[in-house]
């Protein structure tokens, strides 16, 4: 991923900075140049909460380039508590462990890595809520 | 030391991850013998960063569980250092990307620091120093690493990896203060015990010259130092962390000084976890303050190698009880652990080249 | 807006092409639509890619087979789509022809997977979805369907076997298709024994990976006869849109630019689902065949299960599905699809099919889907003579 994307993307990746709908409150995300629901053009600033449920998952096994190493890894579809939802990675759980309607909550943590010359690239994924 | 302004502690959190090797599992594919790791360096087992960690993720959540517990806005800190040797970039700060990560960017110090295992004491001198000059509010000093022992090597066996956040205020202006700082001191020496050079993968070491000229000369010393600064004696304090690059060490540096098992005991994380070297200490501290009643007084003194050892009185205030719960104390994260084998640990360690 | 007519079509078999280059598919493709119309010469191309910038190192396709099949100074350009790139193509040529500012248009579509390496391949096909909201956190094509299908599973109570027979049936039409990439049946414990990709989808639950190309040839209804003995009408097209990542769609199991480009086609063509005889729908995986086959108005939400035991999707039921074997057993050239899709129809109407032969077909469909349902492109066809 080229530097310039990912670093337009930190505050949103690693502090679920979105938008909200100025004129009917409808969180927007991912973002749009438009609101989806009333078709308004004015945001807001929204921090999205951090904490959800798992919709549905898969275990990757195939992955695509950049992700080989990281196989069997979990990807799957987060309903936030606010009911914005997003495709993320679960991490630190067995995939025998996990189950549609889990509770969730977001960590920082690698996504992956430009080879081994290239940057970084780390996001917000969930995890089983601990605590 | 003593800064200029009264300095105290505000928050404090750690982070370990959830994986956990045992000693016999690595001694098992060696065909070496665990008795020597369990009975005599009281070591059981280590914790190991997942395949998606980094000392910049474990950065994060210490800092995070910190915050939560400071209550602060994180764009009122000044200065977020980070104290490892196993920075994820060898040049390009950690520091600015944890300080982004948790929202304390862009007015902020940052920088990583490399002591060897006295890196996070390292930061915290810092960060002590810049609030109680009075040049900034708040401080985080961040100790972590997810250092690697060489396949075999006896510091296999003990490498871990983890993290605290501490994080320091001016004491005027804390509603809710942790700890008060009593003062510092700081003891170092060109003494080579332990190193790693650039392109290696893997540190090497002076074996048992890592001992006596190396931990026990530094440690004491600095802690004796102290101690005379402060005109304290050991049975003065209520606990005492030592760097606990294995189990036997800190209780044997503990005994020289004249402070009691007992004193070491709660803040000695090592068996369960390993050695979370720039973390060590710091971790040792935040397990204290999980525990400790306001008007304990508490000693913390790292050891990095190369060498040098930090050392700190603080007394523990009212605010440490309200705050414990705000986030994951470090039993919370020992109890929280799935262990795996020397094929998944090498796998997520990467000793496996993909 | 004039009625429009396919005169003719060309295809070459989905396989892995290797010693084919992109331009020689397609200049197969359009050589064999080409001989078989009297057309006197082609007012414009316009042809569907997706992976060929990745894969082939090569954009700018619409220039390059322009000069290839030697139909230069036509104007020409490429359609992408994703996985829809075909059907996309199908309909700008349609809108071309229909608004009066071309006579006679080929279209078409032309895929060299095997130019790239696995996981390239993987990863040029992956970006079909959101790059920065999916891609970013290691989804595939197929975790994506996985996802779907998971949900799926869970919320209809639908069993594991039933996405195993449905691919059983693909296999079953898919023997007779002599275009088709792989031509033979399979049993149920093929798919479930089958390599996990991403669970809950095995190996035989995906489209496999090959090249094709294929061409047609639409003029004006009312001049085909002039060009061609046998062609068909094009009585409904229409193309949607919907979000372009999964987790942003209300309902995550309804694609919804399927129901809404149907929906428009139908009301084109003045026909309901019911009057469909045969359709080429989009089974890049067996959940994707499920979906599209429910929003195509075809059966019910949820009810696919019960449909398919009733063989409601064979020669004497309700609607026959994939004849050709569909994605699965014929093959997904990417590109092409959807211009396969309309060729295989086009050969049911005018009872040129063989051994893949339907009979007594006069109302067909096709639908090409493009990501995980990002658009869809819907036309029915009819025979007109």
């Amino acid at each position: 991923m080229s530097v310039p994307r990912y670093w337009r993307e930190i505050p949103e990746r690693t502090r679920f900075e979105g938008a909200k709908c100025k004129k009917c409150g409808h969180v927007i995300y991912p973002p749009r140049g438009r609101c989806d629901k009333c078709g308004s053009f004015e945001f807001t600033p929204y921090k999205l909460p951090d904490r959800g449920k798992l919709l549905s998952f898969t275990v990757v096994r195939s992955p695509p380039k950049g992700f080989e190493r990281l196989s069997p890894y979990i990807l799957g579809i987060v309903e936030l508590e606010d009911g914005t939802r997003m495709t993320s990675q679960i991490t630190d759980v067995n995939h025998k462990d996990v189950s549609i309607g889990m509770s969730l909550e977001a960590v920082f943590r690698k996504i992956t890595e430009d080879g081994d010359a290239g940057i970084i690239q780390y996001a917000l994924k969930f995890r089983p809520a601990f605590r | 030391m003593k800064p200029a302004i009264d300095v105290v502690v505000s928050g404090w959190g750690s982070y370990i991850p959830l994986y956990r090797v045992t000693v016999e599992e690595i001694a098992r594919i060696w065909g070496k013998s665990s008795r020597h790791f369990k009975d005599e360096l009281l070591i059981d087992e280590k914790a190991v960063a997942g395949l998606d960690e980094d000392v910049a993720t474990i950065s994060v959540e210490a800092s995070k569980n910190a915050l939560a517990r400071a209550g602060i806005e994180p764009k009122r800190l000044g200065a977020v250092f980070v104290g490892t040797e196993s920075k994820p970039y060898a040049v390009k700060p950690t520091g600015s990307i944890v300080a982004e990560a948790i929202g304390a960017t862009p007015r902020v110090l940052s920088a990583d620091m490399e002591f060897a295992c006295k890196a996070g004491t390292e930061c915290l001198q810092c960060c002590l120093g810049l609030v109680g000059s009075g040049m900034i509010d708040y401080g985080l000093a961040i100790g972590a690493d997810t250092a690697q022992g060489a396949p075999g090597d006896p510091l296999e066996f003990s490498a871990g990896c983890g993290g605290t956040a501490i994080l320091v205020g001016q004491k005027s202006k804390e509603k809710a203060p942790v700890a008060l700082l009593e003062g510092s001191a700081s003891y170092v020496t060109d003494t080579p015990d332990f190193w790693r050079r650039q392109k290696r993968d893997y540190p090497s070491h002076a074996e048992a010259f890592t001992g006596e000229p190396a931990y026990f000369t530094h440690i004491t010393s600095s802690t004796k130092i102290l101690l005379e600064e402060l005109s304290l004696k050991p049975s003065d304090f209520k606990y005492a962390v030592f760097h606990q690059p294995n189990g036997k060490f800190p209780i044997k540096a503990a005994k020289s000084l004249g402070f009691s098992k007992e004193q070491v005991e709660p803040g000695l994380l090592v068996p369960w976890i390993g050695n979370l070297y720039a973390g060590s200490s710091v971790t040792g501290f935040s397990a204290i303050l999980d525990i400790a009643t306001p008007g304990d007084r508490v000693l913390v003194a790292s050891f990095g190698s190369g060498a040098g050892s930090d050392t700190f009185s603080f007394v523990v205030q009212d605010g440490v009880v309200a705050k414990r719960d705000k986030a994951p104390t470090v039993s919370d994260y020992l109890k929280r652990k799935q262990n795996i084998d020397y094929a998944m640990y090498a796998k997520f360690r990467r000793k496996i080249l993909v | 807006m004039r009625k429009i007519a396919v005169i003719s079509y060309g295809l070459t078999k989905v396989e892995k092409h290797w010693k084919k280059s992109l331009r020689e598919l397609f200049g197969e493709a359009a050589k064999s639509a080409m001989e078989d119309a009297r057309v006197p010469g082609i007012d414009a191309l316009i042809v569907g890619n997706m992976c060929a910038s990745d894969l082939s190192d090569q954009n700018n396709i619409g220039g390059l087979l322009a000069d290839y099949i030697g139909i230069s100074p036509c104007p020409a350009y490429r359609v992408e789509a994703a996985c829809a790139s075909g059907g996309a193509a199908i309909l700008a040529g349609y809108s071309a022809v229909a608004s009066g500012m071309s006579d006679i248009v080929m279209v078409g579509g032309v895929e060299k997977l095997s130019d790239g390496v696995a996981n390239n391949t993987t990863l040029s096909l992956g970006k079909a979805a959101d790059a920065d909201y999916e891609l970013f956190f290691g989804s595939s094509f197929v975790s994506l369907n996985a996802l779907m299908m998971n949900h799926y599973m869970q919320t209809y109570h639908t069993p594991r076997e039933v996405f195993a027979d449905f691919a059983v049936l693909m296999h079953k039409n898919g023997a007779r298709n002599p275009y088709a990439q792989l031509p033979f049946e399979i049993s149920r414990e093929t798919v479930m024994n089958s390599d996990r990709i991403a669970d809950p989808i095995t190996l035989y639950d995906c489209a496999p990976v090959g090249d094709g190309a294929a061409a047609l040839i639409l003029c004006p209804l009312e001049d085909a006869p002039k060009y061609s003995d046998s062609y068909v009408e094009i009585s409904g097209i229409a193309g949607a849109t919907d979000t372009i990542d999964i987790a942003s769609r209300p309902d995550i199991l309804s694609l919804n630019s399927t129901v809404v480009a149907a929906d428009k086609a139908y009301k084109m063509a003045k026909l309901t689902p019911r009057d469909v005889d045969i359709a080429e729908i989009h089974d890049t995986f067996t959940i994707t065949g499920v979906l599209s086959i429910e929003d195509l108005g075809f059966c019910e939400k949820g009810k696919f299960a019960k449909l398919l035991d009733e063989h409601a999707f064979e020669p004497g039921g309700a609607v026959t599905i994939n004849p050709s074997g569909g994605l699965k057993s014929r093959g997904h050239p990417v590109g092409a699809t959807g211009a396969y899709q309309v060729a295989e129809i086009a050969m049911q109407l005018l009872g040129n099919a063989g051994k893949m032969q339907v009979p007594d077909s006069e109302i067909g469909l096709t639908q090409n889907i493009g990501g995980s349902g990002s658009s869809s492109f819907v036309s029915i066809l009819r025979r007109a003579k």
